[in-house]
């Protein structure tokens, strides 16, 4: 297990040293696991203000409005769990092959991206359709969660890439693969959430 | 992997590295200790200026309209900037920084017995931020319009409106300014929790970690459990604030009650965020002083546990006037009172751990004494508050006030006293004079009850809080000379804090030599050199052998048995 002792940089391929007691979940990714909790509040502070104030509506949706673009979205939504399940793939072939779980890892990478991209076609063209913040309380509340998960998917691609090459030159220990694991399963959990209370 | 370990690295030359400038020391460094030292500074120079804004009201509301020396006049829109400004920056920028981020960066590697934080780089991370978030606090008294003045609770409209907040970039930069010392303390949290998860030293099982570290753990899950909802409503406010939104406008169909239920959802436990350290803290003090073992250590643990869990159901409490169905106020009303009985369980553990030690009134044991019996009123007070029949009564007045300064001065100032005071010797390697010690306990003890009790009295007689003038209210104006006696308690307070700072840097530089253990205490800090190096702990890193309170063993000679001595 890697230990860092202090003064020492932590650069380079291996920055490890000494293990002093082996803990059940390593370093990085208890880290990231607490991070990841921290932003489930978030998101579940967002999410329900979104249902109470679409419970304490007269009309929902808002009238003259334009209908958030379901299908198409569910495409995206089907885009983003294969990206999820594309990087379990590439989990698994990790503990034997580390070559070979390249490909899965790029798939997910690439998957992932194209998630964004879309979102923000997406917005583009609902915006020229006349949803915006200001336009009502649907088009604040789905910018700002729709926003605010796809912040969270840009910081975990950005993890993600530089994972990615780490994995190419051979420095990615199983614990640093496993960190930038969880914040990505945590983007693609969340989305069908997200999708379910505020698209359908 | 272990194989192109250099060296170097191993225990015995953990303490050489090479000198270090000033700057790469002292503000860029990683080192747990500078980052906490950096944070208790910055929290002192913090607790300074949101001392001297009490100063600044409290001569208002003592002497109406008059010049106060240092400030000048302070208008309805200064007196409303100034305690806004006080009690965020008290509870965000003092009790926070000092109690969990200072206490803990110091005290967690420490205790469990590592060299350093699990992730260093971060935590520096971490202090930067939030000093950015301290001075972009202060600057928003610099820009058009002033600071803002809408209480540290932000209700909307009144924050999310330029026509109600009359400075539209006041209230966005505090809006700001708390967001990201959130993020800092996000930061903190991770790392405290992973560093004594997974950087104990050998042997030390999760019952032998000592309370304080446990609180500052639980402390950092709670407010991570909680600060999501306020970050959510933050985002929403700055939003309605500058980009025309309405989440919270009623005119737009918007609910300011959205607000209220995701401020305070985060609210209430952050009180026991910053509760359970100073409560950690008083537990190490007790204990070594009464040379007492700390009584049903177990028990505590689950109750801190379960008063974490309990936290999260109480926030309506604060509703109760706000409009609220009141099925549902019972409901806040039973959860409210049922959170009252782990935390006086807690007092009476303490009590007994007291009773029957050999106690020591040193002064850092004059100050955890001093919080128990403080808190213990805050905490009475705080049932007839909690009660929803009685709180539509005392709500917004004087009593709710007195009741919240009788938890977080025992807090936030008695507690870090204790704590100061206690590890002093460790920090900085030299005691602290104990007559300066105690001459500024019992001018800080006496003063502050002064300040408060009285207030009570006025919150019962209907003293509305948030008025900056009471002369043209007949029925409270014959209260006046109650509000000279609190002012003056307040400036008598005041000057005995000169005492603690001229002890503080006094002792720092000319203070009596601290050995490793002067006050033979069991925990794993006390095992390192005062003050400890770069490192840590230059003989090795210990080992664990015991739990922290084996005080008065009966088969030993000495009446304490550090955790790492082998048996
Ligand atoms: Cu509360």
């Amino acid at each position: 297990m890697p230990r860092r002792r202090a003064g020492q940089t932590g650069y380079g391929p291996i920055d490890v040293v000494e293990s002093r007691r082996t803990p059940v979940v390593p370093d990085g990714v208890l880290g990231m696991l607490l991070f990841v909790f921290a932003e489930a509040t978030l998101f579940a502070g967002l999410i329900s203000a979104f249902a109470i104030a679409k419970a304490g509506a007269p009309v929902w949706p808002p009238l003259g409005q334009p209908r958030l673009p379901v299908e198409a979205t569910a495409i995206n939504t089907a885009a983003l769990v294969a990206s999820g399940l594309l990087l379990m793939l590439s989990r698994r072939r990790f503990k034997v092959d580390r070559v070979s779980a390249e490909a899965p890892f790029v798939a997910a990478l690439g998957l992932g991206t194209f998630f964004v991209l879309f979102q923000g076609y997406e917005w583009v063209s609902l915006i020229g359709q006349g949803l915006t913040m200001r336009s009502s309380a649907l088009g604040s509340f789905f910018y700002l969660i729709v926003g605010v998960h796809a912040l969270h998917a840009i910081a975990a691609l950005g993890l993600l890439f530089v994972t990615w090459r780490r994995m190419r030159r051979g420095w990615l220990a199983s614990s640093q693969l496993a960190t930038a694991e969880v914040f990505w399963y945590f983007v693609v959990g969340i989305w069908p959430l997200i999708y379910l209370i505020v698209y359908l | 992997m272990a194989e192109s370990i250099p060296a170097s690295h191993g225990d015995h030359e953990v303490g050489h590295h090479e000198e270090q400038g000033f700057v790469s020391k002292y503000l860029l460094s990683t080192d747990h200790k500078v980052i906490a030292m950096q944070y208790m500074f910055t929290g002192m120079a913090m607790a300074v200026i949101g001392g001297f804004f009490a100063y600044a009201f409290r001569m208002q509301l003592a002497f109406p309209g008059m010049d106060v020396p240092g400030w000048g006049l302070v208008t309805p829109n200064d007196y409303n900037a100034l305690v806004t400004n006080h009690g965020a920056i008290m509870i965000f920028w003092v009790a926070m920084p000092v109690l969990i981020a200072a206490f803990g960066n110091y005290l967690i590697p420490l205790m469990v017995g590592c060299d350093d934080m699990v992730f260093p780089r971060l935590n520096r991370l971490s202090y930067q931020i939030f000093l950015l978030s301290a001075i972009v606090l202060m600057a928003s008294f610099f820009v058009y319009g002033g600071a803002f003045g809408g209480a540290w609770t932000m209700y909307p409209p009144l924050s999310a409106k330029a026509e109600y907040s009359l400075t539209q970039l006041g209230s966005t930069i505090f809006v700001l300014a708390v967001a990201l010392e959130f993020v800092a303390f996000l930061m903190g949290g991770i790392n405290f929790i992973t560093t004594a998860m997974n950087s104990r030293a050998p042997g030390m099982k999760l019952y032998d970690v000592p309370m304080v570290v446990w609180m500052i753990v639980v402390a950092s899950i709670l407010f991570m459990a909680s600060v999501g909802p306020l970050i959510a409503g933050a985002i929403m406010l700055l939003f309605d604030q500058n980009l025309g939104t309405a989440f919270f406008d009623p005119d737009r169909a918007g609910d300011p009650i959205l607000w209220q239920h995701l401020f305070w959802f985060f609210g209430h436990p952050e009180v026991y965020v910053v509760l359970l350290p100073a409560t950690g803290i008083v537990a190490e003090v007790i204990t070594t002083f009464s040379r007492k073992k700390l009584l049903a250590y177990r028990t505590i643990l689950y109750t801190v546990f379960g008063t974490g869990v309990l936290s999260f159901t109480v926030w309506a409490h604060h509703q109760f006037v706000a409009g609220i169905d009141p099925r549902m106020a019972h409901v806040f009303t039973v959860t409210t009172l049922l959170i009252s009985v782990p935390i006086a369980e807690m007092m009476f553990v303490y009590i007994g751990t007291l009773y029957g030690g050999s106690i020591q009134y040193t002064t850092p044991m004059l100050w955890a004494l001093g919080f128990l019996v403080t808190f213990l009123i805050g905490g009475v007070t705080g049932i007839f508050l909690g009660a929803s029949g009685a709180d539509i009564y005392f709500h917004d007045t004087y009593f709710v006030l007195a009741h919240f300064h009788y938890t977080f001065f025992p807090i936030a100032i008695i507690g870090t006293f204790a704590g100061v005071t206690y590890w002093f010797p460790k920090m900085f390697g030299r005691m602290m004079n104990e007559t300066l010690g105690k001459i500024h306990f019992w001018g800080t003890f006496i003063p502050f009850n002064a300040i408060f009790l009285p207030l009570f009295y006025l919150g019962v007689a209907g003293q509305h809080r948030r008025i900056y003038d009471y002369s043209a209210f007949p029925e409270l104006a014959q209260y006046q000379d109650i509000r000279v006696f609190a002012t003056s308690a307040l400036l008598v307070m005041l000057a005995f804090q000169v005492v603690f700072l001229w002890n503080f840097f006094h002792s720092m530089f000319r203070g009596e030599k601290a050995g490793a253990n002067p006050w033979k205490a069991n925990s794993l800090e006390w095992a390192a050199p005062s003050p400890p190096p770069h490192g840590n702990f230059p003989d090795g890193l210990p080992e664990c052998h015991r739990g922290p309170y084996e005080f008065s063993h009966p088969d030993r000679e000495e009446d304490y048995w550090p955790q790492n001595q082998p048996a």
